[in-house]
Protein backbone atom coordinates (compact mmCIF):
# COMPACT_ATOMS: atom_id res chain seq x y z
CA UNK A 1 0.00 0.00 0.00
CA UNK A 2 1.32 3.41 -0.91
CA UNK A 3 0.49 5.03 2.40
CA UNK A 4 3.83 5.68 4.09
CA UNK A 5 3.75 9.30 3.02
CA UNK A 6 0.55 9.72 5.06
CA UNK A 7 2.45 8.93 8.27
CA UNK A 8 4.81 11.73 9.34
CA UNK A 9 6.58 9.48 11.88
CA UNK A 10 8.48 7.85 9.03
CA UNK A 11 10.39 11.08 8.52
CA UNK A 12 12.27 10.57 11.77
CA UNK A 13 15.57 8.77 12.11
CA UNK A 14 16.16 6.23 14.86
CA UNK A 15 19.79 6.18 15.97
CA UNK A 16 20.65 7.62 12.58
CA UNK A 17 18.71 4.96 10.69
CA UNK A 18 15.29 4.94 9.06
CA UNK A 19 12.50 3.73 11.33
CA UNK A 20 11.41 0.15 10.76
CA UNK A 21 8.24 0.00 12.80
CA UNK A 22 7.12 -3.56 13.48
CA UNK A 23 5.16 -2.94 16.66
CA UNK A 24 1.73 -1.96 15.41
CA UNK A 25 0.07 -4.59 17.61
CA UNK A 26 1.18 -2.50 20.60
CA UNK A 27 0.01 0.71 19.00
CA UNK A 28 -0.22 1.90 15.42
CA UNK A 29 1.30 5.07 14.04
CA UNK A 30 -1.11 7.86 13.14
CA UNK A 31 -1.81 9.29 9.70
CA UNK A 32 -1.61 13.06 9.19
CA UNK A 33 -5.40 13.32 8.79
CA UNK A 34 -5.93 12.15 12.35
CA UNK A 35 -3.54 14.79 13.68
CA UNK A 36 -5.20 17.41 11.48
CA UNK A 37 -8.60 16.41 12.80
CA UNK A 38 -7.44 16.77 16.42
CA UNK A 39 -5.89 20.09 15.59
CA UNK A 40 -9.03 21.32 13.86
CA UNK A 41 -11.18 20.19 16.75
CA UNK A 42 -9.11 21.99 19.38
CA UNK A 43 -8.61 25.09 17.25
CA UNK A 44 -12.10 25.62 15.94
CA UNK A 45 -14.65 23.27 17.49
CA UNK A 46 -13.62 22.69 21.11
CA UNK A 47 -16.44 22.69 23.62
CA UNK A 48 -18.20 20.31 25.98
CA UNK A 49 -20.80 18.00 24.50
CA UNK A 50 -24.49 17.54 25.28
CA UNK A 51 -24.44 20.55 27.59
CA UNK A 52 -24.46 24.04 26.20
CA UNK A 53 -26.94 25.76 23.97
CA UNK A 54 -24.19 27.78 22.34
CA UNK A 55 -22.73 27.45 18.88
CA UNK A 56 -19.57 25.60 19.83
CA UNK A 57 -21.28 23.09 22.08
CA UNK A 58 -23.67 22.25 19.31
CA UNK A 59 -20.80 21.85 16.87
CA UNK A 60 -18.74 19.63 19.19
CA UNK A 61 -21.79 17.49 19.96
CA UNK A 62 -22.50 17.08 16.28
CA UNK A 63 -18.93 16.01 15.55
CA UNK A 64 -18.84 13.65 18.53
CA UNK A 65 -22.10 11.99 17.53
CA UNK A 66 -20.95 11.82 13.91
CA UNK A 67 -17.92 9.86 15.16
CA UNK A 68 -20.28 7.42 16.84
CA UNK A 69 -22.01 6.86 13.52
CA UNK A 70 -18.68 6.33 11.79
CA UNK A 71 -17.87 3.57 14.26
CA UNK A 72 -21.34 2.10 13.77
CA UNK A 73 -20.82 1.92 10.01
CA UNK A 74 -17.25 0.67 10.29
CA UNK A 75 -18.20 -2.38 12.34
CA UNK A 76 -21.63 -2.66 10.76
CA UNK A 77 -23.77 -2.29 13.87
CA UNK A 78 -27.50 -1.87 13.43
CA UNK A 79 -27.93 1.21 15.58
CA UNK A 80 -25.57 3.99 16.64
CA UNK A 81 -26.91 3.67 20.19
CA UNK A 82 -25.05 0.36 20.34
CA UNK A 83 -21.73 2.24 20.23
CA UNK A 84 -20.34 3.34 23.61
CA UNK A 85 -17.13 5.34 23.79
CA UNK A 86 -14.67 4.10 26.41
CA UNK A 87 -10.96 4.52 27.10
CA UNK A 88 -10.18 1.36 25.17
CA UNK A 89 -10.63 -2.38 25.13
CA UNK A 90 -9.59 -2.73 28.76
CA UNK A 91 -12.29 -0.40 29.96
CA UNK A 92 -14.84 -1.93 27.58
CA UNK A 93 -14.31 -5.41 29.02
CA UNK A 94 -14.35 -4.16 32.61
CA UNK A 95 -17.59 -2.33 31.87
CA UNK A 96 -19.26 -5.51 30.66
CA UNK A 97 -17.87 -7.61 33.53
CA UNK A 98 -19.00 -5.11 36.15
CA UNK A 99 -22.50 -4.49 34.79
CA UNK A 100 -23.78 -7.29 32.59
CA UNK A 101 -21.51 -9.85 34.22
CA UNK A 102 -22.29 -8.81 37.76
CA UNK A 103 -26.02 -9.24 37.22
CA UNK A 104 -25.77 -12.45 35.29
CA UNK A 105 -23.07 -14.42 37.06
CA UNK A 106 -23.95 -15.92 40.45
CA UNK A 107 -22.30 -18.27 42.90
CA UNK A 108 -21.23 -21.54 41.27
CA UNK A 109 -21.63 -20.18 37.72
CA UNK A 110 -18.89 -20.23 35.10
CA UNK A 111 -17.24 -17.70 32.83
CA UNK A 112 -15.47 -19.24 29.85
CA UNK A 113 -12.43 -17.70 28.13
CA UNK A 114 -9.53 -19.19 26.14
CA UNK A 115 -5.88 -19.87 26.83
CA UNK A 116 -4.79 -17.20 24.35
CA UNK A 117 -6.42 -14.15 25.95
CA UNK A 118 -4.73 -10.85 26.71
CA UNK A 119 -4.61 -10.09 30.44
CA UNK A 120 -7.40 -7.57 29.90
CA UNK A 121 -9.73 -10.39 28.88
CA UNK A 122 -8.67 -12.48 31.89
CA UNK A 123 -8.37 -10.24 34.93
CA UNK A 124 -11.79 -8.48 34.76
CA UNK A 125 -13.40 -11.94 34.73
CA UNK A 126 -11.21 -13.13 37.59
CA UNK A 127 -12.31 -10.14 39.64
CA UNK A 128 -15.95 -10.89 38.85
CA UNK A 129 -15.57 -14.61 39.58
CA UNK A 130 -13.88 -14.06 42.90
CA UNK A 131 -16.54 -11.56 43.93
CA UNK A 132 -19.34 -13.94 42.97
CA UNK A 133 -17.65 -17.21 43.97
CA UNK A 134 -17.97 -18.26 40.34
CA UNK A 135 -15.41 -20.21 38.29
CA UNK A 136 -13.24 -19.08 35.40
CA UNK A 137 -12.89 -21.84 32.81
CA UNK A 138 -10.17 -21.88 30.18
CA UNK A 139 -10.57 -23.45 26.74
CA UNK A 140 -7.27 -25.01 25.62
CA UNK A 141 -5.18 -24.36 22.49
CA UNK A 142 -2.89 -26.59 20.42
CA UNK A 143 0.83 -26.21 19.66
CA UNK A 144 0.04 -24.21 16.53
CA UNK A 145 -1.78 -21.71 18.70
CA UNK A 146 -5.29 -22.59 17.55
CA UNK A 147 -8.29 -22.88 19.81
CA UNK A 148 -9.36 -26.51 20.30
CA UNK A 149 -12.88 -25.91 19.22
CA UNK A 150 -14.25 -29.28 20.31
CA UNK A 151 -12.78 -28.82 23.78
CA UNK A 152 -14.24 -25.33 23.86
CA UNK A 153 -17.68 -26.69 23.04
CA UNK A 154 -17.41 -29.33 25.75
CA UNK A 155 -16.81 -26.59 28.29
CA UNK A 156 -20.09 -24.82 27.48
CA UNK A 157 -22.76 -26.04 29.89
CA UNK A 158 -25.81 -24.69 31.71
CA UNK A 159 -23.58 -22.99 34.29
CA UNK A 160 -21.73 -21.01 31.61
CA UNK A 161 -23.01 -17.45 31.87
CA UNK A 162 -20.71 -15.58 29.51
CA UNK A 163 -17.89 -16.27 27.06
CA UNK A 164 -14.98 -13.89 26.45
CA UNK A 165 -12.77 -14.51 23.42
CA UNK A 166 -10.24 -12.61 21.32
CA UNK A 167 -11.07 -12.15 17.66
CA UNK A 168 -7.32 -12.10 16.97
CA UNK A 169 -4.70 -13.13 19.54
CA UNK A 170 -2.12 -10.42 20.22
CA UNK A 171 0.61 -12.90 21.13
CA UNK A 172 0.04 -15.52 18.40
CA UNK A 173 -1.86 -13.76 15.64
CA UNK A 174 -4.48 -16.52 15.56
CA UNK A 175 -7.85 -15.55 14.08
CA UNK A 176 -10.56 -17.31 16.05
CA UNK A 177 -13.69 -18.71 14.34
CA UNK A 178 -15.98 -16.20 16.01
CA UNK A 179 -19.06 -16.86 13.90
CA UNK A 180 -19.04 -20.56 14.71
CA UNK A 181 -18.40 -19.91 18.38
CA UNK A 182 -21.15 -17.32 18.72
CA UNK A 183 -23.66 -19.50 16.95
CA UNK A 184 -22.79 -22.49 19.16
CA UNK A 185 -22.93 -20.41 22.33
CA UNK A 186 -26.24 -18.84 21.38
CA UNK A 187 -27.68 -22.30 20.80
CA UNK A 188 -26.83 -22.88 24.45
CA UNK A 189 -28.13 -19.52 25.60
CA UNK A 190 -24.67 -18.08 26.32
CA UNK A 191 -23.77 -14.51 25.34
CA UNK A 192 -20.33 -13.80 23.86
CA UNK A 193 -17.97 -10.85 24.27
CA UNK A 194 -15.39 -10.56 21.49
CA UNK A 195 -12.13 -8.72 22.19
CA UNK A 196 -11.50 -7.06 18.85
CA UNK A 197 -8.44 -5.01 19.88
CA UNK A 198 -6.19 -6.82 17.40
CA UNK A 199 -8.75 -7.50 14.72
CA UNK A 200 -10.42 -4.33 13.58
CA UNK A 201 -7.35 -2.78 11.95
CA UNK A 202 -6.65 -5.93 9.92
CA UNK A 203 -9.99 -7.58 9.10
CA UNK A 204 -13.33 -6.31 7.93
CA UNK A 205 -15.47 -6.53 11.06
CA UNK A 206 -19.21 -7.04 10.80
CA UNK A 207 -20.77 -7.37 14.24
CA UNK A 208 -24.17 -8.05 12.79
CA UNK A 209 -22.87 -11.00 10.79
CA UNK A 210 -20.78 -12.25 13.73
CA UNK A 211 -23.90 -11.86 15.88
CA UNK A 212 -21.73 -11.37 18.98
CA UNK A 213 -23.29 -9.71 22.02
CA UNK A 214 -20.37 -7.39 22.72
CA UNK A 215 -17.35 -6.30 20.69
CA UNK A 216 -14.47 -4.11 21.88
CA UNK A 217 -12.01 -1.81 20.11
CA UNK A 218 -9.00 0.31 21.05
CA UNK A 219 -8.64 3.49 19.02
CA UNK A 220 -4.86 3.58 19.30
CA UNK A 221 -4.53 0.18 17.64
CA UNK A 222 -6.53 1.26 14.62
CA UNK A 223 -4.57 4.38 13.62
CA UNK A 224 -6.54 6.61 15.99
CA UNK A 225 -5.59 8.47 19.18
CA UNK A 226 -4.82 6.90 22.55
CA UNK A 227 -7.35 7.07 25.36
CA UNK A 228 -10.36 6.30 23.19
CA UNK A 229 -12.03 2.98 22.52
CA UNK A 230 -15.35 1.42 21.83
CA UNK A 231 -17.75 -1.02 23.36
CA UNK A 232 -20.33 -2.34 20.96
CA UNK A 233 -23.25 -4.05 22.68
CA UNK A 234 -26.56 -5.32 21.43
CA UNK A 235 -29.24 -2.81 22.27
CA UNK A 236 -31.34 -5.44 24.06
CA UNK A 237 -28.48 -5.98 26.53
CA UNK A 238 -27.44 -2.35 26.91
CA UNK A 239 -30.95 -1.26 27.75
CA UNK A 240 -31.19 -3.73 30.61
CA UNK A 241 -27.69 -3.25 31.99
CA UNK A 242 -27.14 -1.11 35.09
CA UNK A 243 -24.79 1.88 34.67
CA UNK A 244 -21.04 1.41 35.11
CA UNK A 245 -19.98 4.74 36.57
CA UNK A 246 -22.15 7.48 37.98
CA UNK A 247 -21.82 11.18 37.22
CA UNK A 248 -22.74 13.84 34.72
CA UNK A 249 -24.14 13.01 31.28
CA UNK A 250 -25.33 9.57 32.33
CA UNK A 251 -28.45 10.89 34.06
CA UNK A 252 -31.77 12.38 33.05
CA UNK A 253 -32.60 13.88 36.41
CA UNK A 254 -31.06 13.84 39.84
CA UNK A 255 -32.56 14.55 43.23
CA UNK A 256 -31.08 13.36 46.50
CA UNK A 257 -33.90 10.85 46.69
CA UNK A 258 -33.86 9.44 43.20
CA UNK A 259 -31.86 9.56 40.00
CA UNK A 260 -33.22 8.65 36.61
CA UNK A 261 -30.56 7.33 34.29
CA UNK A 262 -30.10 8.57 30.79
CA UNK A 263 -30.80 6.47 27.71
CA UNK A 264 -28.31 4.23 26.00
CA UNK A 265 -25.52 4.96 25.08
CA UNK A 266 -25.20 8.01 27.37
CA UNK A 267 -26.03 5.89 30.44
CA UNK A 268 -22.56 4.36 30.00
CA UNK A 269 -20.66 7.57 29.27
CA UNK A 270 -20.45 9.25 32.67
CA UNK A 271 -18.52 12.50 32.80
CA UNK A 272 -17.01 14.53 30.00
CA UNK A 273 -15.89 11.98 27.43
CA UNK A 274 -12.74 12.00 25.32
CA UNK A 275 -14.38 14.20 22.71
CA UNK A 276 -11.27 14.90 20.66
CA UNK A 277 -10.32 11.22 20.83
CA UNK A 278 -13.68 10.08 19.52
CA UNK A 279 -13.58 12.58 16.65
CA UNK A 280 -9.97 11.57 15.91
CA UNK A 281 -10.98 7.93 15.89
CA UNK A 282 -13.75 8.77 13.46
CA UNK A 283 -11.25 10.28 11.07
CA UNK A 284 -8.97 7.23 11.37
CA UNK A 285 -11.91 5.01 10.39
CA UNK A 286 -12.69 7.28 7.44
CA UNK A 287 -9.08 6.96 6.38
CA UNK A 288 -9.17 3.16 6.58
CA UNK A 289 -12.50 2.91 4.80
CA UNK A 290 -11.14 5.01 1.97
CA UNK A 291 -8.25 2.54 1.66
CA UNK A 292 -10.82 -0.26 1.73
CA UNK A 293 -10.54 -2.89 4.46
CA UNK A 294 -10.67 -5.78 2.00
CA UNK A 295 -7.59 -4.41 0.26
CA UNK A 296 -5.89 -3.81 3.60
CA UNK A 297 -6.54 -7.41 4.62
CA UNK A 298 -5.21 -8.79 1.36
CA UNK A 299 -2.11 -6.63 1.45
CA UNK A 300 -1.29 -7.56 5.03
CA UNK A 301 -1.91 -11.27 4.42
CA UNK A 302 0.68 -11.27 1.66
CA UNK A 303 3.14 -9.32 3.74
CA UNK A 304 2.70 -11.67 6.70
CA UNK A 305 3.34 -14.65 4.47
CA UNK A 306 6.49 -13.01 3.17
CA UNK A 307 7.65 -12.27 6.72
CA UNK A 308 7.12 -15.89 7.81
CA UNK A 309 9.04 -17.16 4.79
CA UNK A 310 11.89 -14.75 5.40
CA UNK A 311 12.14 -15.60 9.09
CA UNK A 312 12.25 -19.29 8.24
CA UNK A 313 15.32 -18.74 6.06
CA UNK A 314 17.26 -17.86 9.20
CA UNK A 315 18.84 -20.54 11.37
CA UNK A 316 17.99 -20.84 15.07
CA UNK A 317 14.66 -19.06 14.75
CA UNK A 318 11.59 -20.78 16.10
CA UNK A 319 8.24 -19.35 15.11
CA UNK A 320 5.58 -19.34 17.80
CA UNK A 321 2.00 -19.15 16.59
CA UNK A 322 1.50 -21.16 13.41
CA UNK A 323 -2.26 -21.17 13.13
CA UNK A 324 -3.82 -21.75 9.70
CA UNK A 325 -5.65 -18.44 9.97
CA UNK A 326 -3.54 -15.56 11.18
CA UNK A 327 -3.43 -11.80 11.07
CA UNK A 328 -0.54 -9.42 10.77
CA UNK A 329 1.97 -10.61 13.33
CA UNK A 330 4.56 -13.26 14.04
CA UNK A 331 6.03 -14.18 17.40
CA UNK A 332 9.35 -15.98 17.51
CA UNK A 333 12.30 -16.87 19.67
CA UNK A 334 15.97 -17.11 18.78
CA UNK A 335 17.59 -20.24 20.18
CA UNK A 336 19.73 -19.53 23.23
CA UNK A 337 19.29 -15.79 22.99
CA UNK A 338 16.83 -14.05 25.25
CA UNK A 339 14.17 -11.95 23.47
CA UNK A 340 15.21 -8.92 25.46
CA UNK A 341 18.72 -9.07 24.03
CA UNK A 342 17.29 -9.56 20.54
CA UNK A 343 15.13 -6.47 21.07
CA UNK A 344 18.04 -4.30 22.16
CA UNK A 345 20.15 -5.27 19.17
CA UNK A 346 17.28 -4.79 16.70
CA UNK A 347 16.62 -1.40 18.25
CA UNK A 348 20.19 -0.34 17.53
CA UNK A 349 19.40 -1.06 13.88
CA UNK A 350 16.30 1.12 13.97
CA UNK A 351 13.98 -1.89 14.05
CA UNK A 352 11.16 -1.60 16.61
CA UNK A 353 9.70 -4.93 17.74
CA UNK A 354 7.99 -5.91 20.94
CA UNK A 355 9.76 -8.26 23.30
CA UNK A 356 8.23 -9.67 26.44
CA UNK A 357 5.16 -11.61 27.43
CA UNK A 358 2.77 -9.34 25.50
CA UNK A 359 0.35 -9.23 28.44
CA UNK A 360 -0.40 -12.87 27.74
CA UNK A 361 1.58 -14.76 30.36
CA UNK A 362 -0.57 -17.89 30.11
CA UNK A 363 0.42 -18.14 26.43
CA UNK A 364 4.12 -17.85 27.38
CA UNK A 365 3.66 -20.57 30.02
CA UNK A 366 1.96 -22.80 27.45
CA UNK A 367 5.03 -22.63 25.20
CA UNK A 368 7.41 -22.75 28.16
CA UNK A 369 9.13 -19.48 27.28
CA UNK A 370 9.47 -16.38 29.46
CA UNK A 371 8.96 -14.08 26.51
CA UNK A 372 8.98 -13.86 22.73
CA UNK A 373 9.96 -11.37 20.08
CA UNK A 374 6.93 -10.15 18.18
CA UNK A 375 7.03 -8.44 14.80
CA UNK A 376 3.64 -6.99 13.93
CA UNK A 377 2.49 -5.29 10.77
CA UNK A 378 0.43 -2.30 9.75
CA UNK A 379 -0.68 -0.80 6.45
CA UNK A 380 2.55 1.21 6.16
CA UNK A 381 4.91 -1.77 6.32
CA UNK A 382 6.66 -3.03 3.22
CA UNK A 383 8.83 -5.94 2.11
CA UNK A 384 11.75 -3.58 2.59
CA UNK A 385 10.94 -3.42 6.33
CA UNK A 386 11.06 -7.19 6.48
CA UNK A 387 14.40 -7.32 4.69
CA UNK A 388 15.73 -4.84 7.24
CA UNK A 389 14.37 -7.04 10.05
CA UNK A 390 16.21 -10.01 8.60
CA UNK A 391 19.44 -8.03 8.30
CA UNK A 392 19.08 -6.85 11.89
CA UNK A 393 18.52 -10.44 13.06
CA UNK A 394 21.76 -11.40 11.34
CA UNK A 395 23.40 -8.72 13.46
CA UNK A 396 21.99 -10.48 16.54
CA UNK A 397 23.81 -13.65 15.53
CA UNK A 398 26.96 -11.63 14.94
CA UNK A 399 26.93 -10.04 18.40
CA UNK A 400 25.61 -12.93 20.47
CA UNK A 401 25.58 -15.92 18.11
CA UNK B 1 26.87 3.93 21.88
CA UNK B 2 27.93 0.55 20.66
CA UNK B 3 26.47 -2.89 21.06
CA UNK B 4 29.91 -4.28 21.72
CA UNK B 5 30.25 -2.02 24.73
CA UNK B 6 27.08 -3.54 26.13
CA UNK B 7 27.71 -7.11 25.10
CA UNK B 8 31.37 -7.31 26.14
CA UNK B 9 33.07 -10.66 25.73
CA UNK B 10 33.02 -11.36 29.45
CA UNK B 11 29.29 -10.65 29.63
CA UNK B 12 28.53 -12.93 26.70
CA UNK B 13 30.73 -15.62 28.22
CA UNK B 14 29.06 -15.47 31.63
CA UNK B 15 25.61 -15.40 30.08
CA UNK B 16 26.37 -18.55 28.08
CA UNK B 17 28.05 -20.41 30.91
CA UNK B 18 27.01 -18.86 34.18
CA UNK B 19 29.22 -19.58 37.20
CA UNK B 20 27.90 -20.77 40.58
CA UNK B 21 24.74 -21.78 38.79
CA UNK B 22 23.22 -24.20 41.30
CA UNK B 23 21.44 -24.38 44.62
CA UNK B 24 23.42 -24.13 47.85
CA UNK B 25 23.16 -26.91 50.36
CA UNK B 26 22.48 -26.63 54.05
CA UNK B 27 21.31 -23.61 55.91
CA UNK B 28 21.57 -21.38 52.86
CA UNK B 29 19.14 -18.50 52.63
CA UNK B 30 17.43 -17.86 49.36
CA UNK B 31 15.32 -15.20 47.78
CA UNK B 32 13.66 -14.81 44.41
CA UNK B 33 14.09 -11.74 42.23
CA UNK B 34 11.68 -11.14 39.36
CA UNK B 35 11.52 -8.62 36.56
CA UNK B 36 7.91 -8.78 35.38
CA UNK B 37 8.57 -6.68 32.31
CA UNK B 38 10.82 -9.21 30.62
CA UNK B 39 10.21 -12.28 32.72
CA UNK B 40 13.73 -12.51 34.17
CA UNK B 41 13.52 -14.67 37.27
CA UNK B 42 16.41 -15.66 39.53
CA UNK B 43 16.80 -17.23 42.92
CA UNK B 44 19.86 -16.09 44.82
CA UNK B 45 21.27 -18.47 47.46
CA UNK B 46 23.61 -17.21 50.17
CA UNK B 47 25.30 -18.70 53.22
CA UNK B 48 26.56 -16.41 55.93
CA UNK B 49 29.32 -16.92 58.46
CA UNK B 50 29.48 -14.26 61.14
CA UNK B 51 29.02 -10.98 59.30
CA UNK B 52 30.33 -12.35 56.04
CA UNK B 53 28.94 -13.90 52.87
CA UNK B 54 30.61 -17.30 52.93
CA UNK B 55 29.00 -18.72 49.81
CA UNK B 56 26.80 -17.45 47.01
CA UNK B 57 25.05 -19.04 44.04
CA UNK B 58 22.03 -18.60 41.81
CA UNK B 59 19.55 -20.30 39.55
CA UNK B 60 16.98 -19.10 37.10
CA UNK B 61 16.37 -17.63 33.74
CA UNK B 62 16.97 -14.29 32.14
CA UNK B 63 18.55 -12.24 29.39
CA UNK B 64 22.29 -12.05 28.77
CA UNK B 65 22.71 -8.93 30.89
CA UNK B 66 20.81 -10.16 33.93
CA UNK B 67 22.37 -13.63 33.79
CA UNK B 68 25.93 -12.35 33.42
CA UNK B 69 25.34 -9.83 36.17
CA UNK B 70 24.12 -12.52 38.57
CA UNK B 71 26.98 -14.81 37.61
CA UNK B 72 29.70 -12.19 38.09
CA UNK B 73 28.06 -11.07 41.31
CA UNK B 74 28.24 -14.55 42.83
CA UNK B 75 31.96 -14.67 42.03
CA UNK B 76 32.76 -11.20 43.23
CA UNK B 77 30.76 -11.10 46.44
CA UNK B 78 31.94 -14.34 47.98
CA UNK B 79 33.76 -13.71 51.26
CA UNK B 80 32.80 -10.05 51.40
CA UNK B 81 31.66 -8.68 54.73
CA UNK B 82 28.15 -7.28 54.99
CA UNK B 83 29.51 -3.74 55.06
CA UNK B 84 31.70 -4.29 52.03
CA UNK B 85 28.81 -5.90 50.22
CA UNK B 86 26.56 -2.91 50.86
CA UNK B 87 29.04 -0.44 49.48
CA UNK B 88 29.78 -2.61 46.42
CA UNK B 89 26.06 -2.97 45.67
CA UNK B 90 25.60 0.80 45.88
CA UNK B 91 28.66 1.43 43.69
CA UNK B 92 27.47 -1.11 41.12
CA UNK B 93 24.12 0.66 40.99
CA UNK B 94 25.95 3.96 40.34
CA UNK B 95 28.09 2.34 37.65
CA UNK B 96 25.16 1.07 35.60
CA UNK B 97 23.05 4.18 36.00
CA UNK B 98 25.87 6.58 35.20
CA UNK B 99 26.04 8.00 38.72
CA UNK B 100 29.11 9.54 40.29
CA UNK B 101 31.42 6.73 41.43
CA UNK B 102 32.81 6.76 44.95
CA UNK B 103 35.96 4.80 44.23
CA UNK B 104 34.82 1.43 45.56
CA UNK B 105 36.83 -1.28 43.80
CA UNK B 106 34.53 -3.08 41.36
CA UNK B 107 37.21 -5.16 39.61
CA UNK B 108 35.80 -7.04 36.63
CA UNK B 109 32.35 -5.68 37.31
CA UNK B 110 33.51 -2.63 35.35
CA UNK B 111 32.39 -4.47 32.20
CA UNK B 112 28.85 -3.39 33.04
CA UNK B 113 29.69 0.26 32.48
CA UNK B 114 28.12 0.11 28.99
CA UNK B 115 24.70 -0.55 30.51
CA UNK B 116 24.32 3.15 31.37
CA UNK B 117 23.92 3.87 27.67
CA UNK B 118 20.91 1.53 27.58
CA UNK B 119 18.58 2.86 30.28
CA UNK B 120 15.90 0.22 29.77
CA UNK B 121 18.46 -2.49 30.45
CA UNK B 122 19.47 -1.13 33.87
CA UNK B 123 16.76 -3.22 35.51
CA UNK B 124 18.29 -6.35 34.01
CA UNK B 125 21.73 -5.49 35.36
CA UNK B 126 20.60 -4.74 38.90
CA UNK B 127 18.06 -7.53 39.43
CA UNK B 128 20.42 -9.97 41.14
CA UNK B 129 22.00 -7.16 43.15
CA UNK B 130 18.71 -5.89 44.53
CA UNK B 131 17.80 -9.42 45.44
CA UNK B 132 21.08 -9.94 47.27
CA UNK B 133 20.65 -6.68 49.14
CA UNK B 134 17.17 -7.72 50.28
CA UNK B 135 18.57 -11.05 51.37
CA UNK B 136 21.23 -9.29 53.42
CA UNK B 137 18.52 -7.18 55.02
CA UNK B 138 16.70 -10.33 56.02
CA UNK B 139 13.75 -9.79 53.69
CA UNK B 140 11.84 -12.90 52.77
CA UNK B 141 9.45 -11.59 50.19
CA UNK B 142 10.35 -11.94 46.51
CA UNK B 143 11.91 -8.83 44.99
CA UNK B 144 10.48 -7.34 41.84
CA UNK B 145 11.81 -4.52 39.74
CA UNK B 146 8.41 -2.98 39.09
C1 LIG C 1 -5.99 -8.74 22.29
C2 LIG C 1 -5.92 -7.51 23.15
N1 LIG C 1 -6.87 -7.28 24.05
C3 LIG C 1 -6.87 -6.19 24.83
C4 LIG C 1 -5.86 -5.26 24.77
C5 LIG C 1 -5.89 -4.07 25.68
O1 LIG C 1 -6.11 -2.92 24.96
P1 LIG C 1 -5.94 -1.48 25.61
O2 LIG C 1 -4.63 -1.50 26.33
O3 LIG C 1 -5.97 -0.56 24.45
O4 LIG C 1 -7.10 -1.31 26.53
C6 LIG C 1 -4.83 -5.46 23.86
C7 LIG C 1 -3.73 -4.48 23.78
O5 LIG C 1 -2.61 -4.69 24.07
C8 LIG C 1 -4.87 -6.61 23.04
O6 LIG C 1 -3.88 -6.84 22.16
Amino acid sequence: MMVRKDFPIFNIKVRGKPLVYLDSAATTQKPQVVMDTLNKYYSSQNSNVHRGVHYLSELATKEYEAAREKVQKFIHAKDSREIIFTRGTTESINLVAQTFGRERVQEGDEVLITHMEHHSNIVPWQILCSEKKAHLKIAPINQKGELLIDEFKKLVNPKTKIVGIAHVSNALGTINPIKEIVSFCHDHGVPVLVDGAQAASHLKVDVEALDCDFYTLSGHKIYGPTGIGVLYGKLKHLEKMPPYQGGGDMIKSVTFEKTIYNDVPFKFEAGTPNIAGAIGLGSALDYLSALNMEKVQKYEEELLKYMEEQLLTLPKIKLIGRAEKKAALQSFIVENIHPHDVGTILDQEGVAVRTGHHCAQPVMNFYGVPATVRASLGIYNTKEDISLLVLALKKVFEVLG
Amino acid sequence: MSLHELYQEMIVDHSRSPRNFHKLQEKAQNLEGYNPLCGDKFTIYASFKGKKISDLSFEGNGCAISTASASLMTEFMKNKSFDEAESIIAEFQRLVTGGELKGVDLGKLQVFEGVQEFPIRVKCAVLAWHTLRSLLHGERKAVTTE
